[in-house]
């Protein structure tokens, strides 16, 4: 008698020959296990760190790295190397926090000016356009001047900032999706707008967003540095990797304790070098016709 | 060429007018009362007297009615009185503006050059490990901030090396244009840097899209060589969608020379900029913001236009 069970088929679905042609990208397996590495260490290094990240200790100020203090002290004796795992927390977050709005904010837009079209595309990609054309530096600027420092403020405006990508990427989406067959089958079958739009339309446009994401968080990333690093961000003694290159700004600091800015600074570059080749990776993994 | 660059002007002039509208707009909800800007800080004057000046200036008139005022002033040349020292706003910018367009100016060229070429290396010699280490570089370079490769080029150039000052504008005593573009040099390469990375990757995909085409085929086999194959045929086709990248990333440009004028101490409109957001000094950022964003919308004019004069096919759309 014969088995009547063979041996287990694994179906080849399209999500597992995605993960497929990412795991042959090399560089974006890279990225991905470099950015799982900081992650970690931001969440868990605070809690294995000797040293508290805001404790003061005046007698040893700017201590050059050391066994004691791995990477050094700053001007006020806080542990350098404490201060700059906690300061990834505070960048990771603002990081994909204000993706996250971006996203929220930029597929309803796109999703409704993608579906319905008419005058409602019309009306929302006018205001795209607008906001496009805002050189963002700017906007960034003057609204962080006005509204005033501090993490959630800052979170926000990267956020306002970034929408209308995710807006533009979704509609464009959409725009192709609705023509084809199992939409106009949904339609047919009498589900309503809502109900298309959620379960039939815009499960396709993930493949999108999760690029979007992947390189949203590296741009939010580099622009709280760049607020925090100004002053107009995360202000201290609350640690991002942007204000812990603030001190970096005088030349005696710059040249004489690199121990205090360099850890952050290179910090800031891998990890969004990560997320670069992470982004590069799965936009090449998710949609093979798309040319780089 | 005439009526595409007609249209494109034409189509300018709402969007100035939208920004220009919002950066009223937010003029309006930046904290403190309009009318102190006017007045001396050390007179004391009463209710009525506020109300006369308030009629003068405008300050009662409905939103629309001021912003159009504005707007008229804008366009005279008047931007208002700094909250610092009650100098006209204009005067300082136009004071600050011409030391930042020569370092966007020479950041964009160098970035531009450098970038183009590498590109073109890269994609000639593709797949090659020299293209893959001008890749990583390319990675590395739009990985970075411009503050922090600010940072990171004083230390090693002028710091630790000593070829370059540590910054300003010149040597006290020394005024020759050498002496300036060694204080130039280093933040305008340090700007280029954006400007390279993402020049270089896209001139090479767009070589390697141009390389594959039937005609690049047809001129080779015609007998033509690599060099001019190249330089003649390729480059040019190849080209053509990079000038948009350029026009596109003149924002960030912006945005880097206001952090590299700051850590070089370069007197330009960036460290106004900055100066005036750390003295909250609003009427002088929003002239700034208003210039940058007429700077910038001309800049995306001037690329349209360009991208029409080479690429016929556009000006037929």
């Amino acid at each position: 008698m014969t088995a009547l069970t063979a041996a287990p088929v694994r179906p080849r679905t399209p999500t597992r020959m995605a993960l497929k042609r990412f795991l042959r990208h090399r560089l974006a397996v890279v990225g991905l296990a470099l950015l799982a590495v900081i992650i970690l260490l931001s969440i868990f290094g605070p809690l294995i760190a000797r040293f508290e990240p805001d404790q003061i200790d005046l007698l040893s100020r700017s201590q050059p790295p050391s066994s004691v203090h791995w990477f050094g002290t700053d001007q006020t004796g806080r542990d350098v190397f404490a201060r700059t795992l906690i300061a990834g927390r505070v960048s990771l977050m603002v990081g994909i926090l204000s993706t996250f709005i971006s996203l929220v904010v930029g597929t309803v837009l796109g999703a409704l000016a993608g579906y319905f079209g008419g005058w409602v595309d019309n009306v929302i990609m006018r205001f795209v356009d607008v906001v496009m054309t805002f050189p963002s530096i700017i906007v960034l600027l003057t609204l962080a001047a006005i509204v005033g420092p501090g993490v959630d403020k800052t979170i926000i405006i990267i956020g306002l900032l970034g929408w209308p990508l995710a807006c533009r990427l979704v509609r464009a989406k959409l725009l192709s999706v609705r023509e084809l067959d199992f939409i106009a089958a949904a339609n047919a079958l009498g589900a309503t707008d809502r109900r298309v739009l959620l379960k039939h339309a815009l499960p396709n446009v993930i493949d999108v967003l999760v690029v979007f994401v992947s390189l949203g968080v590296a741009s939010g990333i580099l622009t709280e540095a760049g607020l925090s690093f100004l002053g107009l961000g995360v202000q201290p003694p609350q640690a991002s990797w942007g204000n812990l290159l603030t001190g970096a700004r005088e030349l005696t600091v710059l040249e004489a304790y690199p121990w205090q800015w360099m850890p952050a600074g290179a910090l800031i570059v891998l990890t969004v070098l990560a997320t670069n080749f992470l982004g590069d990776g799965l936009r090449d993994a998710l949609d093979p016709k798309a040319r780089q | 060429m005439g009526i595409y660059a007609l249209r494109r002007i034409l189509t300018s002039i709402p969007l100035l007018l939208v920004i220009t509208a919002l950066i009223f707009t937010l003029l309006q909800f930046t904290p403190g009362d309009p009318l102190d800007a006017y007045i001396p800080p050390d007179q004391v004057i009463s209710v009525q007297q506020r109300q006369i000046i308030k009629e003068e200036l405008g300050l009662d008139q409905p939103k629309a009615v001021q912003y159009v005022r504005w707007l008229g002033q804008a366009l005279q040349g008047n931007l208002g009185f700094r909250i610092k020292n009650g100098e006209p706003v204009s005067r300082e910018i136009a004071r600050r503006l011409p030391p930042t367009l020569l370092l966007m100016g020479l950041g964009v060229t160098l970035g531009v050059a450098f970038g183009v070429l590498f590109g073109v290396i890269a994609a000639v010699k593709r797949y090659t490990t020299l293209d893959n280490v001008l890749t990583f570089l390319a990675f590395l370079g739009i990985s970075t901030p411009a503050f922090l490769a600010g940072l990171l080029g004083l230390y090693v150039f002028t710091l630790k090396l000593g070829w370059f000052p540590a910054g300003g504008y010149q040597t006290p005593g020394d005024g020759s244009p050498l002496d300036i573009l060694r204080h130039l040099l280093l933040p305008a390469l340090i700007l280029s840097i954006t400007y390279v990375a993402v020049l270089m990757r896209y001139t090479r995909s767009s070589m390697l899209e141009v390389i594959f085409q039937d005609y690049v085929r047809t001129a080779r086999a015609k007998g033509i060589g690599e060099t001019k194959l190249i330089s003649k045929h390729v480059l040019r086709n190849a080209l053509i969608p990079v000038v948009t990248v350029i026009g596109a990333n003149v924002a960030n440009l912006i945005g880097g020379a206001v952090f590299l004028e700051s850590i070089f101490s370069w007197p330009g409109t960036g460290q106004l900029y900055l100066d005036a957001i750390d003295s909250r000094d609003y009427p002088m950022i929003m002239g700034i913001t208003l210039v940058l964003a007429a700077v910038i919308l001309f800049a995306n004019l001037i690329t349209d236009l360009l991208y029409g004069l080479i690429d016929p096919r556009i000006r037929y759309s």
